[in-house]
């Protein structure tokens, strides 16, 4: 199946839902955050995405992206990928812990490093980083300044 | 008869530990020598290696991710290099993809001598089957010197193809070791397989059913120990893995022993795939043209292949300019790593040791 093909059986199933098709080398749906449990669980229970591989995010100038790829163990072929938009001054996107298990760390990964809130983790602590260490290394504007370099 | 009221105790083991195959820290909580509850704790080798992939231009990643997963080095290059070239829409030559092969498949082969091997270390059989195995490795690793200039950091796959081709004299060397491995794997099998201890050790210990393999979002031999067969190779194949012929290889109870002979079975499928490649080698460029500066259009992709340890994908985001914009590893150990509190619990903690080097991780990979 391919990525329009699954755009548009979601977007029949949830016309409620303000689903976008982003075009690009790796089709998308664009989801917006209050949606994405719900749909999450759809794909997992009724078209067997159930493997979460990679949860992701970037900083872009005007907002936080999180990237979702979602394979199927049992249908060959490539990923369903869901990106969710996250505002820049409080990033805050719903936990799909309770789907795949395996989105734990991933999630405390992309908080620890990039720091977007993700609502309803069981346990959203710094993994990579020590606890007590302030703010988010991945995002473009850390370090401010050059004088905050930590080693040089 | 009164039960005799007993309390739990917290235990530390690592981060400097000799058996956490480099720094990691497991909290082991624990009910006489059994496992209550146990909490890894990595990012001691934490380098923010994505935030430097970021300064890094595109050419530059090549030779960094060397440093992920240091004991499958061509791996790591090829997933990236994969992930370039599907972003740049670059096709490099057929003799260069075949020479990626097989030096992906003998990384695969060299991945799972060193994971068999400490694992029998893991076990208290301490040095002589692994040095059954290294000496073996130390072979094939000095094909890679011959090939690159270096055992472990090859920096040998460039974004649309390979550095050089291949020297002379390997491919008569390289043939003739490929037909001796079945022969090592043999004697190792003859060595190791049956012995009592290990099976006694490693039967019916950190078992990781099948639906919660793939809860926990597990690849490899780990999840295929567990009767899932699964391997990108075949379910969404990649550069030129269509054209060969191997099998997947699955175990049934998803114990420590299923996963070590997995990882047996796999050597042997790589020796066929690697025979295949050697067999089907054709002449011609190892690489496309070189640019000095390389600048990839506008777009995000993410690539993955069938790792050694399991899925390895890149998530890579172009402005067009000569830095990657976003540089994002998914790394099979980490993700793996999850599961180990759950094969551990109930166990002996003895077992911890075996159980952790049966999931296969490096710690550069993991903390990144």
């Amino acid at each position: 199946m391919t990525a329009k093909e699954t755009f548009d059986r979601l977007a029949e199933k949830f016309p409620q839902f303000e689903l976008a098709y982003v075009e690009g080398k790796d089709p998308a749906i664009l989801v917006q955050g209050d949606n994405l449990v719900e749909l999450a669980q759809h794909l997992r229970d009724e078209q067997e995405y159930d493997y979460c591989s990679s949860i992701t995010s970037v900083d872009y100038p005007d907002h936080f992206e999180v990237v979702y790829h979602l394979y199927s163990w049992k249908k060959e072929g490539g990923p369903v990928i869901l990106k969710v938009h996250a505002d820049r001054e409080d990033p805050k996107v719903p936990s799909v812990v309770s789907i795949w298990r395996g989105a734990d760390w991933q999630e405390r990964e992309v908080w620890d490093l990039m720091g977007i809130h993700f609502d309803g983790h069981p346990n959203l602590t710094r993994v990579l980083m020590w606890e007590g260490f302030e703010g988010h290394p991945l995002r473009k504007d850390f370090p401010g300044t050059e004088d905050e370099y930590a080693f040089g | 008869m009164t039960m005799l009221k007993t309390e739990t105790v917290t235990v530390n083991l690592g981060p400097q530990h000799p058996s956490t195959h480099g720094v990691f820290r497991m909290i082991v909580t624990l009910d006489g020598e059994t496992i209550v509850d146990l909490e890894p704790v990595v990012g001691y080798l934490h380098r923010n290696h994505e935030k430097i992939g970021e300064k890094n231009n595109w050419i530059q990643n090549t030779p960094f991710t060397d440093r992920l997963d240091y004991i499958s080095p061509m791996s790591n290059e090829f997933a990236y290099v994969l992930a370039v070239e599907k972003l740049a829409g670059i096709e490099p030559p057929e003799r260069a993809k075949y020479i990626r092969i097989i030096m992906v498949e003998l990384n695969r082969i060299i991945n799972h001598m060193v994971a068999v091997g400490f694992l029998l270390n893991e076990l208290g059989c301490f040095f002589t089957p692994m040095f059954y195995a290294l000496r073996w490795r130390e072979f094939l690793m000095d094909l890679y010197e011959m090939t690159a200039g270096s055992r472990m950091m090859p920096n040998y796959f460039w974004i649309g193809g390979v550095a050089a081709d291949l020297p002379e004299g390997f491919l008569p060397e390289c043939k003739e070791l490929v037909a001796a491995l079945p022969g090592f794997i043999d004697e190792y099998e003859r060595l190791i397989t049956d012995n009592e201890i290990l099976q006694m050790r490693c039967r019916d210990v950190g078992i990781l059913p099948p639906d919660v393999a793939v809860a926990y979002g597990c690849t490899g031999p780990l999840l295929r120990a567990s009767g899932v067969p699964y391997d990108v190779r075949k379910a969404e194949p990649y550069s030129i893995y269509d054209r060969f012929d191997f099998d997947i290889v699955a175990g049934t109870v998803g114990d420590v022993l299923d996963r070590y002979l997995v990882r047996i079975a796999e050597m042997r499928q790589s020796v066929k795939i690697v025979e295949q490649a050697l067999r089907d080698l054709p002449g011609g460029e190892t690489a496309t043209p070189k640019k000095k500066t390389f600048r990839p259009a506008e777009g995000d992709v993410y690539h993955r292949i069938e790792a050694p340890k399991g899925e390895l994908g890149f998530y890579l985001v172009s402005d067009g300019s000569v830095n990657p914009y976003r540089y994002k590893i998914r790394s099979p150990s980490f993700v793996n790593l999850q599961a180990l509190p759950y094969m551990c619990k109930g166990h002996k903690i003895a077992d911890a040791v075996i159980i952790l080097g049966s999931i296969d991780i490096t710690l550069g990979e993991v903390d990144r």
